[in-house]
C-alpha cells in the first residue's frame, strides 16, 4: 500500500460542515424531491433512517447504502459514474451499495469543480482515492475502538469490517454512526493498483435509467414554484448593440409580463466572461410558446458599433496573415531555410476548416432567483466557480451569499465553460424581483458567437534524395489565436523545423471548442504527413515510427511536450488490432495519431466504396490514457470523438455575410446524422498503471486526420478544406 | 386561447392554451411531462419525438389544436417501468452520453420496430436519420435497436 497524506485535517471538515448550514452536506437532488413516490429502497437496500456524514464525499445510512457527491459537473463524459467509482474504490464498499448525487459548488472543500480539458479524473484521482481511503480508515478506527482493537487487527472489504484474528463483523452502515466522531486521519494508505477490483471494470452509467424514462434532469428540465420563464434578443450581428425596441406592443401581448433591456457588462471580466453580447432585450412571461411569439414580434433599433464582417473577409485576413501576420509564438530548430533550398522534393499543402459552433444539443438555459441579499443559480455549467465569480460582480455581492448548483448538461463541448447565461438569468431575475428560468431557443444559440475559430495552415516538408525527411515547417493562423502547438510532434524527429503560431482579428466571439486548436491542427498535421509519406515511398505508421525513433534516441532541441514510446505505442497497437499490414481487397485505409489532453490516441479508418460512395465501415482505435476507470464508458467517449471529428470534418460549418451567421438552425447547419456514422467503431486501450488521463476531448482530433487519408485512398482525391462535403448531405452510408 | 382534452399516456388531461401551442411545449410546460425534449423547434433534430397513435412525429411542429381523440405517448409513458424492450437495450448498451437526445431516439425507435420488427440497417436509418445526437452515439443505438429487435422478437 501507498501511504499519502490527505491534504484534510479538521479544518477543512469544519469548513464542509459549515458550508453545510452546520448540519448534513446537501447534495444536488431536487429532482428525486419532488418525486411523488420516493422509492423505499435504492441500490437493493432499504432507505436508511438515518445518514452519517463522514467526509464531503461520503454519507452512509444505517442500512449500508453509501451516498457518494460527484463533484464535477457532468456534460456527458460521465463523470457522474467514474469518479464516485474511484472514491467507492478505495472505500472499497459494493458499488450495487452506492447512489450517486451532484456535490453542491463548495469551493473550500472539493478542488477543480468544472469540466473543460478533459481533466475531471486528471485532476482529481487523488483526492477521490484519498476521500475514499480516509472514509475506509475512519470506518475501521470506529470499528477498533468499538472493539477494544488496533486497526491493524481489523481488515474491511466490500462495505464490512472484520477482525483478521477473530469471528467478529459489522457493516458501513452499522458502524458508520460511531466514525462520524473520528478524527479525520492526516495519513492513509492507498490500494496497489493491482489490487483494484472497481476501477477497471465496466459498470453502467449511474442515470442511465432517469435517462431512458425521461426523467427531469437537465437544466431545461428545472422547475420551481412560482417561477416565470424567459427569453433573451441579442442582436443579430457581431458588430451590432441594441437600441430601443417595442416594449410597449412586446407587453401588451398576451402571455408576456414584461420586457426590458439587461446589461450583463462587468469590471474586470474574466476568463469566462468574454464572450457574446452585454446588452440584449429579456421577454419574461408563464411559458415558452407566447414568448416565442413575442420574440417573433420584436422590432429592436440594433446600432451597429463595428465592422460588419463576412466569410470573404475572413478568409482574406488568414490568407493575409499568413504572409504578414503577427507571431505569437514559434520554435526553430536548425536551419530549415537551408534544408529546403538542399531538399531533392519539396512539397507544400494548406489546410482550411470554418468557424463552427458548439451545438449542445440542450440549448443555453439557466435558473436565477435573486432577492437583495442573495441570489440561487441552478442550472447546466462547465464553470460553476467562475460562474459563481461573476455573478457575485455583476450583482456586487459577497460570493458567501451566492449558491451555484448544477444539473446534469445536455452536451458541453467547451460552449458551457462561457458564463453569460448564467449572468443574464441573474440579470433578469433581479430586474423582475423573483425566480426566472432563461431559454435559448436554437437560433439564439447558434448565432450567439463562442464559435471555434476559423483557422488556415501552410504545412512544408523537404526529403533528400534518399527520402529522409530533412526539413519541416508549419505557419498556421487563425480568427483570432493560431492552431500552432510549437512544441508538439514533429518537434523533436526533424533537424530542421519550423512553426509559427498566428493570430488575426475577428469581432466574431470565438472559445474552447473540444480539443481547442488540436480539433484543426491534427486533421491537418496528420494529413499533410500521409502526403508526404506518400512522396517519400513509406508506409504511414512505418514513416511516423521512424520519427518518433528519433525523438526517443536522439531528440532534436531542448524540448518537446509528449512522450514519443507511448506515441509510438498506440500506432503499434492500433497496426496490429486492425492488421494494418494484411490489406483486405476493396477496404481503403488511413491512419491518424494524434497527442492532446494528456492522451495518445490512434486511429485507423477502413473505407469500403458502396454504389460509387464511400462508406466508413469500421473505425480501430488504440488509446494511451493510463489507468482505464470505466472501460465501457471510456470507449463510448472514444466512439462518440471519433462521430463528432467525422461530423465536422465532413459537414459542419458557420459562415457570414453582413456580421451576421447564415446558419441558424439544423437546416443549414448539418450535424452528421445516423447514415454517416461508421457502421462499427472499436476501441482498445493500452494497459499500464499511468495515473489517469482525460477522454473527453483525445478521441476527435485524430478522426478528421485518419478520414482524409481514408477518402484519399477510397477516392484518389485529398481533402484540404473543412468541411470536405460541404452542403451535400449523403456522402456517407 | 382555447381549452383541449388530450389524452396523453392513458389518461385524460385538459389544457387551456393558444391552439397553435406545439404539443411540445404543451407537454413541457402545462403538464409538466419534461422528458420530452426542446433541440431545434423546426422539425430538424427528432429531441421532441412522441407517439401519435403508432407513429413517431416531431411535437415542435404539431399544434395543439390538430390532435383530436388521437392517442398521445411520450417518454414518460412508453413503459410503466423502464422497461419497453427499446429502453432495456438502452441500458444494455449503456448507449447514452449527454443523454439530451435519447428520450428522441428512443420513441423513434419504439416506432420504428412497431412498424417493422425486423428493420435492415438501410431502414434503421431512413428513420433514425431524423433523430440527431450531437454526443455521437449513433454506433450503439443502431446496436441497441438490433438487440430490441431480437428480444421482441424473440
Ligand atoms: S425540437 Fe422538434 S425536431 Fe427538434
Ligand atoms: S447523448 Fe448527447 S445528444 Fe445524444
Amino acid at each position: 500500500m501507498t501511504k499519502i497524506r490527505t491534504q484534510y485535517n479538521r479544518r477543512s471538515f469544519i469548513k464542509i460542515s459549515a458550508a453545510a448550514g452546520g448540519g448534513m452536506l446537501i447534495g444536488f437532488s431536487w429532482l428525486n424531491a419532488c418525486k411523488p413516490n420516493a422509492p423505499e429502497m435504492a441500490a437493493g437496500l432499504p432507505l436508511p433512517e438515518e445518514w452519517y456524514e463522514i467526509n464531503g464525499y461520503i454519507k452512509i445510512g444505517d442500512t449500508g447504502l453509501v451516498t457518494i457527491y460527484s463533484p464535477n459537473p457532468e456534460i456527458g463524459q460521465n463523470v457522474r459514474t467514474s469518479m464516485p467509482m474511484i472514491v467507492a474504490e478505495e472505500l472499497d464498499v459494493p458499488w450495487d451499495h452506492v447512489v450517486v448525487e451532484q456535490a453542491p459548488l463548495n469551493t473550500g472543500f472539493y478542488q477543480n469543480q468544472f469540466a473543460g480539458g478533459s481533466l475531471s479524473i486528471r485532476l482529481s484521482w487523488n483526492a477521490l482515492r484519498m476521500a475514499g481511503a480516509t472514509g475506509r480508515r475512519m470506518l475501521l478506527e470506529a470499528a477498533a475502538k468499538e472493539w477494544g482493537l488496533g486497526v491493524a487487527d481489523l481488515n474491511a472489504s466490500e462495505g464490512v469490517i472484520s477482525e483478521i484474528n477473530g469471528d467478529r463483523s459489522i457493516s458501513y452502515g452499522e458502524i458508520a454512526s460511531n466514525a462520524v466522531g473520528i478524527e479525520i486521519p492526516e495519513e492513509v494508505e492507498l490500494k496497489e493498483v493491482k489490487d483494484f477490483k472497481l476501477i477497471g471494470t465496466s459498470q453502467k452509467n449511474v442515470d442511465g435509467k432517469k435517462i431512458i424514462t425521461g426523467e427531469p434532469l437537465f437544466g431545461l428540465d428545472f422547475h420551481r414554484d412560482g417561477m416565470k420563464l424567459a427569453m433573451i434578443a441579442h442582436p443579430p450581428a457581431f458588430g451590432m448593440t441594441v437600441g430601443d425596441f417595442n416594449a410597449d406592443e412586446i407587453k401588451g401581448m398576451p402571455g408576456v409580463d414584461d420586457a426590458f433591456v439587461i446589461d450583463i457588462s462587468i469590471d474586470e471580466p474574466a476568463m469566462f466572461d468574454e464572450k457574446g453580447f452585454h446588452q440584449l432585450v429579456a421577454i419574461v412571461g408563464e411559458s415558452t410558446w407566447p414568448l416565442m411569439k413575442a420574440k417573433n414580434a420584436l422590432r429592436v433599433n440594433w446600432q451597429t458599433t463595428g465592422e460588419l464582417e463576412s466569410t470573404a473577409i475572413h478568409k482574406k485576413r488568414l490568407a493575409d496573415a499568413l504572409v504578414n501576420g503577427q507571431v505569437q509564438e514559434s520554435r526553430k530548430d536548425g536551419n530549415p531555410e537551408a534544408a529546403f533550398r538542399r531538399a531533392a522534393k519539396v512539397i507544400e499543402r494548406t489546410y482550411n476548416a470554418p468557424f463552427i459552433a458548439h451545438n449542445t444539443l440542450e440549448p443555453m438555459n439557466f435558473f436565477a432567483h435573486v432577492t437583495a441579499d442573495k441570489a440561487e443559480l441552478i442550472g447546466p455549467t462547465q464553470t460553476p466557480e467562475a460562474l459563481e465569480g461573476s455573478v457575485a460582480k455583476l450583482l456586487g455581492m459577497p460570493i458567501e451569499n451566492i449558491t451555484v448548483n448544477m444539473t446534469r448538461i445536455g452536451g458541453g463541448f467547451g460552449r458551457r465553460l462561457y458564463v453569460h447565461f448564467g449572468l443574464e438569468a441573474a440579470a433578469i431575475s433581479k430586474q423582475i424581483g423573483g425566480p426566472v428560468k432563461l431559454i435559448y431557443t436554437r437560433e439564439d444559440d447558434m448565432t450567439q458567437g463562442t464559435y471555434r475559430p476559423t483557422y488556415s495552415s501552410v504545412y512544408k516538408a523537404g526529403l533528400d534524395e534518399n527520402n529522409n525527411l530533412i526539413a519541416f515547417s508549419v505557419r498556421g493562423a487563425g480568427l483570432p489565436e493560431g492552431p500552432v502547438f510549437p512544441n508538439r510532434f514533429p518537434a523533436g524527429t526533424i533537424e530542421n523545423y519550423s512553426a509559427e503560431k498566428i493570430l488575426a482579428p475577428t469581432n466574431v466571439t470565438t472559445g474552447a471548442w473540444r480539443a481547442p486548436r488540436s480539433n484543426f491542427t491534427a486533421g491537418a498535421e496528420q494529413s499533410f504527413l500521409d502526403e508526404v509519406a506518400e512522396l517519400a515511398g513509406k508506409d504511414p505508421i512505418d514513416f511516423r515510427l521512424e520519427l518518433f525513433d528519433r525523438a526517443i534516441n536522439d531528440p532534436v532541441g531542448a524540448e518537446f511536450d509528449y512522450d514519443a514510446e507511448r506515441y509510438a505505442g498506440v500506432l503499434k497497437l492500433v497496426r496490429e488490432k486492425s492488421n494494418w499490414n494484411t490489406p483486405m481487397e476493396g477496404v481503403h485505409r488511413g491512419v491518424a495519431a494524434y497527442f492532446c489532453h494528456s492522451t495518445y490516441v490512434a486511429e485507423v479508418f477502413d473505407m469500403v466504396m458502396e454504389n460509387g460512395n464511400p462508406v466508413i465501415q469500421k473505425v480501430w482505435c488504440a488509446v494511451d490514457c493510463g489507468i482505464v476507470v470505466n472501460p465501457d464508458a471510456a470507449a463510448n467517449m472514444i466512439q462518440g470523438g471519433v462521430v463528432d471529428g467525422i461530423g465536422h470534418a465532413m459537414y459542419s460549418q458557420l459562415t457570414f455575410e453582413n456580421g451576421s451567421p447564415r446558419e441558424m438552425n439544423f437546416d443549414t447547419y448539418k450535424l452528421i446524422r445516423h447514415s454517416q456514422a461508421p457502421r462499427e467503431i472499436e476501441v482498445f486501450f493500452v494497459e499500464n498503471e499511468i495515473a489517469p488521463t482525460g477522454l473527453g476531448e483525445p478521441g476527435l482530433p485524430p478522426a478528421m486526420g485518419a478520414l482524409a487519408n481514408a477518402m484519399y485512398k477510397a477516392t484518389g482525391v485529398r481533402y484540404y478544406d473543412q468541411p470536405f462535403m460541404g452542403m451535400e448531405r449523403k456522402v456517407i452510408g | 386561447m382555447a381549452n383541449y382534452s388530450l389524452k396523453i399516456n392513458g389518461k385524460s388531461v385538459e389544457v387551456d392554451v393558444d391552439p397553435n401551442t406545439p404539443v411540445l411545449w404543451v407537454l413541457r410546460d402545462h403538464l409538466n411531462l419534461v422528458g420530452t425534449k426542446y433541440g431545434c423547434g423546426i422539425a430538424q433534430c427528432g429531441s421532441c419525438t412522441i407517439h401519435l397513435g403508432d407513429a413517431a412525429v416531431r411535437s415542435c411542429q404539431l399544434p395543439v389544436a390538430v390532435v383530436g381523440s388521437q392517442e398521445i405517448t411520450t417518454i414518460e409513458g412508453l413503459s410503466e417501468n423502464g422497461d419497453h424492450p427499446v429502453q432495456q437495450a438502452w441500458l444494455e448498451h449503456d448507449v447514452p452520453q449527454c443523454g439530451y437526445c435519447q428520450a428522441g431516439q428512443i420513441m423513434s425507435a419504439a416506432a420504428l420496430l412497431k412498424n417493422n420488427p425486423n428493420p435492415s440497417d438501410a431502414d434503421i436509418d431512413a428513420v433514425m436519420d431524423g433523430n440527431i445526437c450531437r454526443c455521437g452515439t449513433y454506433v450503439r443505438i443502431k446496436q441497441a435497436i438490433k438487440t430490441a429487435a431480437n428480444t421482441q422478437n424473440a
